[in-house]
């Protein structure tokens, strides 16, 4: 019998504020430990939470992000359970209420797109951090109450390969949209996997087995990939499976069942009394609507579509969203869409490695470059002038038609200047000119290498060969 | 006696220069000294630390500060062991905290001391604040100074003590269900419960989070609204107190009544009131007529279903409130093997019973597949009963009951029985429910034993002027306020 | 008044505290009591009521993102039972 899997995973990403979600302590990675607390993140009594308006921001902005729905009324929920990193025993979290609902993230994956549901993406706190040794662990509450934002998708995943596509295109999304940094060192994303399998064509769900403690996406592929054939290898020799929690040992490679967990999970979620419900004005929606910014995917699409460019340099522009934005403002109004990306990408880029100036203070205005490419493309200088020009645009910052005529570097093709080079090469070389005579075709290159060297490479070369040809000829 | 006095009484002869600040502490603590071997209205003090800030509102006071700018400057004031002072123990009357220091002042805690009082003394209580009787502390009952065989209510019993045997000028306690009033009633003096959301709850050791308050026990109305003017206010760290400008309260206490509509409930007139408290609270509503108010009967049809509501929604916040005694940040740990051992070893040992009881009851209340039938439905009921009340306040200024059924009962009468226990506080709960705000003062004394008797007086949210303005209008036409207990010394 | 069965070492197990086979007991019987007595909430129909869950209608109270002062590390761990190298130290937790 053939098996297929079903995935779904629960992403936990810190947000990107500078203090964290209840109180003022900073939410800062790698301090030393407790120094980032105070009695709200160390749950002392008496104390009370009043939440941070930008881990609302931010969490609704990832609502955005991810295309969900933003429910015009949220509350904050209690979740009960004993833990030592857990500072009050319950964790605070959007339970029924969530600030954003019903989404969806698009991918590419195995050369096509797809699509996985996000079912929510709620806001919590996170929970302090254990250190194991060897006759007891310690706790520092430094990372206790900072924000964490929970993505559960919809079980819409069918294998490791795919799972690791989507937690890397999330992870794009939330970096890039300014919601988290998702640095996997400082264990700002962790991931939970929730998968079963059935055999192909059934419609129930198999048992669903949670997987906890992959600190890595690989790790989560690599989770998978051991898990799912485990699981066919249960039911394919007649065993059962029941709905469990395991544990990823990165250092064997495979799962097993966690010990410590409840039997039974009974939260007794109940709204959190400490905290007022949410109800996003239409204003406060339109200001963070203002923070979204082009995903990924979207940019790559659309600078492939609309500027026609190949699929590189529309990933160079993704890549490095601020030279992407200057492409967008140079080929506003011009024609040589792939003159201009060109440019952009290898002298503008490799100005800017070579000297180290930041984009920003760059003196090349976008516009300036259409003109250069105008200027190559009428004939009025060579592709190789084009290369002095740009150096010269890039050091004074003048427009190109300004160096072009300053510098006197505009082609001549004014045929009566060149004849009278011509003459003058023809004079001098009298080899050459027998030698073509003589049915050397070659030699004719010679003279107007001459010719070319005697206007200081200005003179049109497609001009300066017709009239050779012409005068040798007669 | 410096002791004996009111508020305003020794902030008069602090001004005045007749007496000081120190002479003020000194006589608390002489008294202190004296009664409170009998009474255990105190769990500790830090003398030293009250002399010196005694000294330093001598010296501010010397140096030209006023009590209008600071209302309280030198006025001893002692603090519910349930609060949050900077540096002083916070017990809140459980074994469970063990040594615990605060780390930290309360939001009240700072405007008090921002005020000028002399911050000090730790108050006995039932533990955690669970219970009406000052029975359930873990150091042992608070007795009455009415009747020392007697309890003085709770779980602020230490608050009212303190104050009706003089051994504090005024006094800080809470109230979940009553915590205030009935105490307040109990042992005869005024105890105050603003409308949820007036004062912070930032320092006050949660028990049910939507419940509580913080109040003041004081030895009049005046009294009363001073140090609510003190203490109320928004507050960044409390994001359920309320953007409501504090008004001037003193401005309220003008004496007259006239016109005033004062509502009884006909669903408190119940079967338990003792006749003596009932005959008390009838000549209080007479008295209130012929100052002029206008008392009209009312109906709060859903009063019977506030106990049941009450315990389930206290229960099931306190379960989870009361989850971070732990014995991991704080607290008197008792060791395990691994962590869940800890847990279950130090919570057993750390917690009494009246904790472990509603801890357990609110836990499974909560639980999985009973959450709809207990705790959604109590939150629907709790719906009910608060529109009972905005509608009854459409009609009425105020509203008028007894505040407890009965007088101080002996110690032990209820121990064993907690839902009788529960049971008296049927006056005071349904004004926690709804939010409002409510005030108990004393309206007479039974006989053979003379004992206190309470009358409440319930206002609508941030109500308090209206409340404390009656309170008041009735208090300086009767001396029952005047009246100190004997205490054998 | 009826009582209601409890399952109290499941419930206590959940919260936490360890209870003598006499506390137990004891604690059941009146929980029983007091759950029989809440029952009379049923006799309400509150089928078309909305829950309260605060008594004041606040909404939106949040505060700007700024970091204020934490506690001195000593000072955090001042009342910890067991403390080293700056951590809480507790029996060792296996996953």
């Amino acid at each position: 019998m053939e098996y297929e899997a079903v995935i779904g995973l629960e992403t936990h990403v810190q947000l990107k504020t500078k203090s964290k979600m209840w109180c003022g302590c900073a939410n800062e990675f790698g301090a030393p430990p407790n120094t980032n607390v105070c009695p709200v993140c160390l749950g002392m009594p008496g104390v009370l939470p009043v939440a941070n308006d930008e881990g609302l921001r931010l969490t609704v902005l990832t609502g955005y992000l991810l295309h969900c729905t933003i429910p015009r009324f949220a509350k904050f929920d209690r979740k009960n359970y004993f833990y030592p990193d857990a500072p009050k025993n319950y964790q605070v979290t959007q339970y029924d209420k969530p600030s954003t609902a019903n989404g969806y993230l698009d991918f590419e994956f195995n050369g096509g797109m797809s699509r996985v549901r996000i079912t929510r993406a709620h806001l919590e706190e996170d929970v302090g951090k254990n250190f194991h040794f060897d006759r007891n662990s310690g706790v520092d509450f430094n990372r206790a109450g900072v924000p964490l934002l929970e993505i559960v998708s919809e079980p819409d995943i069918t294998s490791p390969d795919m799972a690791y596509a989507y937690l890397n295109a999330l992870k794009d999304v939330l970096v890039y949209g300014g919601v988290s940094d998702c640095d996997m060192e400082k264990g700002m994303v962790r991931c939970d996997v929730n998968i079963s399998v059935r055999p192909k064509g059934q419609k129930e769900l198999g048992a669903k087995i949670e997987i906890k403690n992959m600190n890595s996406f690989s790790g989560a592929r690599k989770a998978l990939e051991y898990e799912i054939p485990r699981q066919i290898e249960v039911l394919t020799k007649g065993g059962k499976l029941s709905q469990e929690t395991r544990r990823w040992d990165d250092v064997a490679n495979i799962t097993e069942t966690m010990r410590s967990k409840e039997q039974a999970h009974d939260y007794r979620y109940f709204p959190e009394p400490d905290l007022m419900p949410f109800e996003p004005t239409e204003a406060w929606l339109e200001e963070v609507s203002k923070r979204v910014v082009e995903l990924p995917l979207a940019r790559k699409q659309r600078f492939m579509v609309d500027y026609e460019l190949p699929a590189p340099d529309a990933e160079t522009f993704v890549n490095d969203v601020p030279l992407g934005d200057y492409f967008e403002k140079a080929v506003a109004s011009a024609k040589n869409r792939k003159a201009i990306a060109n440019w952009v990408i290898n002298n503008l880029r490799a100005k800017i490695t070579e000297t180290q100036i930041p984009l920003a203070e760059v003196k090349v205005k976008p516009n300036d470059i259409p003109e250069l490419v105008a200027l190559v493309d009428n004939g009025k200088i060579s592709s190789k002038i084009a290369q002095d020009v740009f150096a010269e645009m890039f050091t004074s910052g003048d427009s190109p038609a300004q160096i072009v005529e300053k510098k006197g570097l505009a082609q001549v093709s004014d045929t009566g200047a060149i004849e009278k080079l011509c003459d003058e090469a023809i004079a001098a070389n009298p080899k050459s000119v027998e030698d073509y005579k003589a049915g050397k075709v070659a030699a004719l290159n010679s003279l107007k290498g001459q010719v070319m060297k005697l206007s200081k490479g200005k003179a049109n070369p497609a001009l300066v060969g017709e009239i050779l040809e012409k005068k040798l000829k007669a | 006696m410096l002791n004996q006095l009111t508020i305003s009484e020794l902030t008069g002869k602090l001004a005045k220069k007749e007496s000081s600040a120190r002479e003020a502490i000194q006589a608390c603590l002489d008294q202190i000294q004296k009664v409170d071997g009998q009474i255990h209205a105190f769990l500790s003090y830090d003398a030293a630390d009250a002399l010196a800030q005694a000294d330093a509102a001598d010296k501010a006071l010397a140096s030209g500060a006023t009590h209008s700018q600071q209302p309280l400057l030198g006025v001893p004031i002692a603090i519910k062991d349930v609060l949050a002072v900077k540096n002083h123990p916070l017990n809140c009357a459980s074994k469970i905290l063990g040594k615990f220091i605060s780390p930290y002042d309360g939001t009240v805690i700072e405007k008090l001391k921002a005020a000028g009082a002399i911050v000090f003394g730790r108050l006995n209580m039932d533990e955690f604040a669970m219970g009406s009787s000052t029975e359930n502390s873990a150091f042992g009952p608070t007795h009455n100074p009415w009747d020392i065989a007697r309890i003085p209510g709770g779980s602020s019993g230490g608050s009212a003590a303190a104050v009706a045997a003089d051994e504090c000028i005024a006094t800080l306690g809470t109230d979940t269900g009553g915590s205030i009033r009935q105490p307040a009633a109990l042992c005869g003096c005024v105890g105050l419960k603003p409308t949820y959301g007036r004062v912070s709850r930032y320092g006050l050791v949660a028990f049910a989070s939507s419940l509580d308050q913080i109040g003041p026990f004081t030895k009049d109305v005046r009294d009363s609204a001073t140090l609510l003017e003190v203490m109320s206010g928004v507050d960044h760290r409390d994001s359920t107190s309320v953007p409501q400008p504090v008004p001037r309260y003193h401005s309220a206490l003008t004496g007259d009544i006239k016109g005033l509509k004062i509502g009884l409930p006909k669903e408190y007139m119940i079967g338990g009131l003792d006749p003596q408290v009932n005959a008390a609270v009838q000549a209080a509503v007479q008295q209130l007529q012929k100052l002029g108010a206008e008392v009209v009967e009312i109906s709060l049809p859903h009063t019977d279903y506030a106990v049941a509501t009450y315990y389930i929604v206290a229960t099931a916040e306190a379960s989870a409130n009361l989850a971070r005694f732990d014995g991991i940040r704080y607290g008197a740990r008792v060791d395990g093997k691994d962590p869940i051992e800890l847990y279950s070893n130090t919570r057993g040992a750390g917690f009494g019973p009246e904790v472990k009881r509603r801890i357990i009851l609110g836990t499974y209340v909560l639980s999985s597949g009973y959450y709809d039938a207990y705790y959604l439905r109590a939150q629907k009921v709790r719906t009910l009963i608060r529109q009972d009340f905005l509608k009854a306040f459409e009609k009425v200024d105020a509203i008028v009951t007894p505040t407890t059924p009965t007088a101080a009962f002996k110690i032990g009468e209820k121990s064993d029985d907690p839902l009788q226990m529960y049971l008296s506080d049927i006056f005071t709960i349904s004004c926690n429910l709804a939010g409002i705000c409510g005030l108990s003062l004393p309206c007479g004394f039974t006989t053979n034993p003379k004992l206190p008797i309470g009358l409440q007086l319930l206002g609508k949210p941030f109500g308090e002027e209206t409340i404390l303005k009656i309170a008041h209008a009735y208090e300086q036409s009767t001396n029952w306020h005047k009246e100190r207990p004997l205490l054998k010394i | 008044m009826a009582g209601t069965e409890i399952d109290v070492k499941y419930v206590a197990h959940l919260a936490r505290i360890s209870l003598s086979p006499a506390e137990e007991q004891k604690i059941g019987a009146q929980l029983g009591n007091i759950l029989g007595y809440i029952e009379k909430l049923k006799e309400l129909d509150v089928s078309q009521v909305e829950p309260t869950a605060h008594a004041v209608p606040l909404i939106n109270v949040t505060r700007p993102d700024e970091i204020r002062p934490s506690l001195p590390t000593d000072e955090a761990l001042r009342n910890a039972p067991a403390k080293a190298n700056g951590l809480f130290l507790v029996p060792k937790i296996v996953e």
